[in-house]
């Protein structure tokens, strides 16, 4: 029987001749060996993953490179984590896949919500009258073909009630994963559902981090968060007994959300995980006694309505999902973005959704395993979240005559590549209090634009980033209203537009704008003493090179630098006081709206000012400003709004805030049998449109995993070797007689 | 012996104390509660409530040692290293800063770190004293100079070469087993093969010098002499007596290690992506997550004291001139 296995094996010829027979055995003994050590399994003897199930097609990717820490919807804030539930839960909104600027839609609700604009009294405004707004109100469907997935929170007892419903906690600790319960329903998406989820995010035990941000907005949850926090209780606390003024559920299906004053921005935040519903008998059951202590929580089994639901997680190793059965259904879009049609983005058009059944993500903590089973073919892409090319860029990518092209081996094996300029961004701010960068008068500002000039982020990106950025001539990041390319698109103040490219100033002018700052050759004009500068990193976003190479650019124009690396703890205890000359920080976008950047320098959100957490890191006041980001953020989007923005990216310029900025740039690679790979920067609900080719994986696996087995023989002949002279020896010693 | 092992437990009382209390110092000289709060809250919209409500519900909304808002013996136990201290002595580990059990998340990871560590740890061993043993038969001769040198040159070699290297080699080039990961069952031979291999590969140069330094002071001896003037055979000269004679220092430097196998591998666990408990610990300090540091510090005290009793005890084992009393 192994010798038929044998025979079959490509690498393994069959004996012909006798006197070919020892050596083949050999090779027979060594494979057997092998085979044994190697689970016997069939197929590559590398194959890291367990025979497939079924003719289930499966995706396989990674989580890398930690597992995730939170899966409750109320308590996610990562995006590695929004990578799993956005596959399980529907939000009332999500994102079109292929259509840029990013296109919100429907997704949990049957249409786009209806927004009406309430006077103090609660009376509705005329469309004319809307700036008076003191409240927004919020009218969602919910689409009548949702259902969530089986799950035994929905098990009903012979009694009508639920059938996992304990008092013991031992009884609880009978069961150790959600696989293990014998009996499971499930039930329509109801409105209730979606209210009940908010009051979660109002629940201060649940640990929601929007339980401050959405306080704000949403009329009620201060007054919910206080209240509940008063009560005191010992195990399920049921919230539906809890009234949420600013959410009324007005039938089975249709539902309201009332926001003080007017925040048209509010939308996007439904196309989030934290607005996606959550039955209060899911809650319940999750906190039958005992189930805990086998993390059997909401925070580790997500039940929701999307396209896939976990079957499996062990945040140690993988985590599984499979196709929702009772998923509403969905078909793969027929329009696009320009070029998508192109590119095969739109070849499936029309056709049902999900494509694929099942998806395992396995955890790699290392770049090398991960790389070399992307290259094997066992994983069919090279990160979910991450690219993870970044420290194999030199060997997969080669610059060619059009930009960045893969390398030759890789384009032999049919990898595509799949860029994300995400949308986001990087900086380098000054603390625009600081008594020698900060200030307004025309000498710091400068000053500034000196040391920006001086800072060649081109070559900062190339050397230290290869190329894995683009630099930021304003806040707004490219596919964000706003957001302009080309010769209107650059900084005045660092760039100029020289045959048809921004090409940065020359030194020289930095130099000149040190002498009208009063610095002369790096020096204070008045005391003599050398400019030095210093700039708060984190230390494990910087190394030593690129400090060096930072040293060395402001050198150019005389100016000494001094790196104060710590971690972010402390950086950000520095940030909050303003305890900082220049500080390192970033920010990838909740939203794809220019306010969700723009707030980034509003003066009200100046940690020094509110006392808060703020995001104007750089303490930027300007009136102007402030007064454009009030009238911009509740402004509708139009040439209105636009001038607006365009207003406050001039003015950040000309104040020169921050020191230099770039937009993250990632490169995904794609196997060749994966399809409809187009990154979305925003949604991470995209597994659903992924399609697989397994017929073509499978060959392709094979071709490339056949092992090599002559170290085998040369390692045990090496062994060998290093045995005989001691055996010999041995025997000749034994043999030998007194001396 | 009973009374002596009765003794030594005792004696572990106030070393799980001191280690528990420098644990704790050590993590909260670098990190405050409100730290590990915004670490586990993420770097947006981390207002002042939601830090307070993660330290409310984590239990971090004490002081740390002593609580001048107290009274009586308040003063003490209604602080964060009481609360969190006592319930370890009781194996009551609580959970992760992220919420899960983890005593429950110990007991999964258990298992793959003996996957790797045990057949590591006793490949490990036989090979190095086999090694070893022949090298002082040749002992003076040309072999026995080569074999020192190739020893020490395994030695100077990092760790992480040989990892590196063998997953590059073995599963990169040659394909002959996956270059990482960790299934249940019998496929999880093909996971083991690299890392044990490397393992083993690893401490040879270490391990095999060592016992050759030990086997080559009883070597000298003169029952060694007489057991060759016996007509003994080389190789029962050096397993029945050489080797038993030189097992003290062995089980000196290997006994103390049994237990510890439970708490796997840093760096093969991390490379391999062998979900066990060295890589649990690895992802605690990198996450910030006291509550598992806490508790694998404290099982690690533990099975380190129950690896010195253990010790003692073979001792009587391999000597029976020696008494514990």
């Amino acid at each position: 029987m192994l010798r038929t296995f044998l025979n079959k094996w490509d690498a393994v010829p069959a004996p012909d001749s006798p006197d070919q027979r020892p050596a083949q055995t050999l090779h027979a003994l060594a494979l057997a060996a092998c085979l044994l050590l190697a689970g016997c399994g069939k197929g590559p003897w590398n194959n890291p993953h367990p025979p497939p199930d079924g003719d289930k097609v499966t995706y396989y990717s990674v989580m890398s490179p930690a597992p995730p820490k939170h899966l409750d919807p109320a308590i996610s804030y990562a995006s590695d984590e929004a990578l799993f539930l956005m596959q399980i839960y529907e939000p009332p909104l999500g994102y079109h896949f292929l259509k840029r600027p990013y296109e919100l839609e429907p997704l949990g609700v049957e249409r786009m919500p209806a927004v009406s604009y309430l006077d103090a009294t609660g009376k509705p405004l005329p469309a004319e009258r809307v700036d008076e707004a003191a409240f927004t109100r919020y009218h969602l469907t919910v689409r009548a073909d949702a259902r969530y997935q089986p799950h035994p929170a929905f098990a009903v007892a012979e009694n009508g009630g639920a059938r996992y419903h304990f008092d013991d906690p031992a009884e609880g600790r009978r069961y150790r994963q959600i696989t293990d319960f014998a009996h499971t329903d499930a039930r329509p998406v109801r409105a209730e559902d979606y209210a009940y989820a908010i009051k979660r995010l109002a629940d201060p035990r649940a640990g929601s981090p929007m339980i401050g941000f959405m306080g704000r907005y949403i009329v009620g949850m201060e007054t919910l968060s206080a209240e509940l926090d008063a009560v005191s209780r010992d195990g399920w606390l049921d919230l539906r007994e809890f009234d949420l003024a600013g959410v009324d559920v007005l039938d089975e299906r249709n539902y309201t959300i009332t926001i003080n004053g007017r925040y048209p921005q509010f939308v996007y935040w439904l196309a989030m995980h934290f607005f996606s519903p959550v039955p209060a008998e899911v809650d319940r059951f999750y906190h039958n006694p005992g189930f805990a202590e086998s993390n059997l929580t909401l925070d580790w089994w997500p039940v929701g309505s999307g396209p896939f639901m976990m079957v499996r997680n062990d945040p140690n190793s993988e985590i599984v999902l499979e196709r929702n059965p009772n998923y509403h259904g969905d078909v793969y879009p027929s329009e696009g973005a320009p070029g998508d049609r192109e590119r095969g983005f739109l070849e499936d058009a029309g056709r049902p959704i999900p494509f694929i059944d099942r998806a395992e993500f396995r955890l790699e903590k290392a770049v090398l395993p991960l790389w070399t089973k992307f290259l094997q073919g066992y994983y069919d892409r090279s990160g979910e979240v991450h690219g993870n090319t970044n420290s194999v860029f030199d060997r997969a990518f080669v610059v060619g005559p059009e930009g960045l092209e893969l390398a030759d081996d890789l384009a032999d094996h049919g990898i595509t590549l799949s860029p994300d300029v995400k949308p986001g961004i990087y900086y380098y701010g000054f603390n625009m209090r600081d008594p020698v960068l900060g200030g307004y008068t025309e000498e710091r500002r400068k000053l500034r634009r000196a040391l920006q000039i001086a800072f060649d982020v081109e070559e900062y990106l190339n050397i230290f980033y290869k190329g894995n950025g683009i630099v930021a001539h304003s806040p707004i990041p490219p596919g964000i209203p706003g957001h302009k390319g080309g010769a209107e698109g650059i900084n005045p103040y660092t760039h100029d537009w020289v045959d048809g490219e921004a090409r940065r100033k020359p030194i020289e002018e930095a130099r000149q704008l040190m002498v009208e700052a009063g610095y002369p050759n790096g020096r204070d004009a008045r005391t003599g003493e050398p400019l030095k500068i210093f700039i708060d990193v984190q230390s494990q976003a910087i190394s030593t090179t690129s400090m060096n190479w930072i040293d060395r650019a402001f050198s150019r124009i005389g100016v000494q630098v001094e790196f104060r690396p710590a971690d972010w703890n402390r950086t950000r205890e520095k940030l909050l006081t303003g305890n900082t000359q220049i500080f390192s920080h970033g920010w990838l976008a909740d939203y794809p709206d220019p306010e969700n950047f723009l707030f980034l320098l509003y003066g009200p959100e100046s940690p020094l000012l509110c006392n808060c957490d703020g995001a104007n890191n750089a303490s930027y006041e300007r009136p102007e400003y402030d007064e454009l980001f009030e009238a911009m953020r509740v402004a509708p989007p139009g040439p209105a709004r636009a001038a607006m923005v365009k207003r406050m990216v001039e003015l950040y310029r000309e104040d020169a805030v921050w020191l230099f900025a770039y937009y993250p740039k990632d490169v995904y690679l794609n196997n060749a049998w994966v399809h409809n790979t187009k990154r979305h920067g925003i949604s991470k609900n995209t597994l659903k449109y992924l399609r697989i080719n397994p017929a073509l994986r499978e060959q392709k696996r094979r071709a490339w995993n056949q092992p090599v087995t002559w170290p085998l023989y040369a390692g045990a002949a090496l062994i060998t070797a290093l045995l005989l002279p001691a055996v010999i020896a041995y025997r000749r010693r034994q043999r030998a007689t007194a001396r | 012996m009973f009374a002596y092992i009765i003794r030594r437990l005792l004696y572990a009382i106030p070393i799980l104390i001191g280690v528990n209390l420098l644990t704790f110092v050590l993590f909260f000289v670098v990190n405050s509660p409100d730290d590990m709060a915004v670490s586990q809250l993420g770097a947006k919209y981390v207002t002042p409530e939601a830090i307070e409500n993660w330290k409310a519900k984590n239990g971090y909304d004490k002081p740390l040692f002593y609580n001048a808002g107290a009274d009586g013996l308040e003063t003490v136990t209604e602080t964060i290293f009481f609360a969190k201290s006592v319930r370890l002595f009781a194996f009551d580990f609580g959970r992760s800063e992220s919420g899960r059990d983890i005593s429950t998340d110990v007991r999964r990871r258990m298992g793959p770190s003996l996957a790797v560590v045990l057949p590591t740890f006793l490949v490990g061993i036989g090979v190095n004293i086999c090694v070893a043993l022949m090298v002082v038969m040749f002992h003076a001769s040309r072999l026995d100079r080569a074999a020192v040198i190739v020893f020490v040159a395994l030695m100077s070699i990092s760790y992480l070469f040989y990892i590196i290297g063998g997953q590059y080699l073995v599963a990169k080039t040659w394909r002959l087993v996956p270059i990482s990961g960790f299934l249940s069952g019998a496929e999880v031979w093909k996971f083991l093969l690299l890392p044990v291999l490397v393992g083993v590969v690893a401490g040879i140069g270490a391990g095999a010098r060592w016992y050759r330094t030990l086997f080559l002071e009883e070597a000298n001896q003169d029952y060694v002499r007489t057991a060759r003037a016996k007509g003994c055979s080389e190789l029962a000269v050096l397993f029945r007596h050489i080797l038993p004679n030189a097992l003290i220092p062995i089980l000196t430097g290997v006994v103390v290690l049994v237990p510890m196998l439970f708490m796997g591998s840093l760096l093969i666990e991390s490379f391999f992506g062998i979900p066990g408990l060295g890589s649990y610990m690895l992802d605690a300090i990198n996450a910030q997550d006291f509550a598992i540091v806490r508790s694998m510090v404290f099982i690690g005290s533990i099975l380190y004291i129950v690896g010195l009793i253990l010790t003692d005890i073979s001792y009587t084992w391999a000597d029976p001139r020696v008494r514990l009393s």
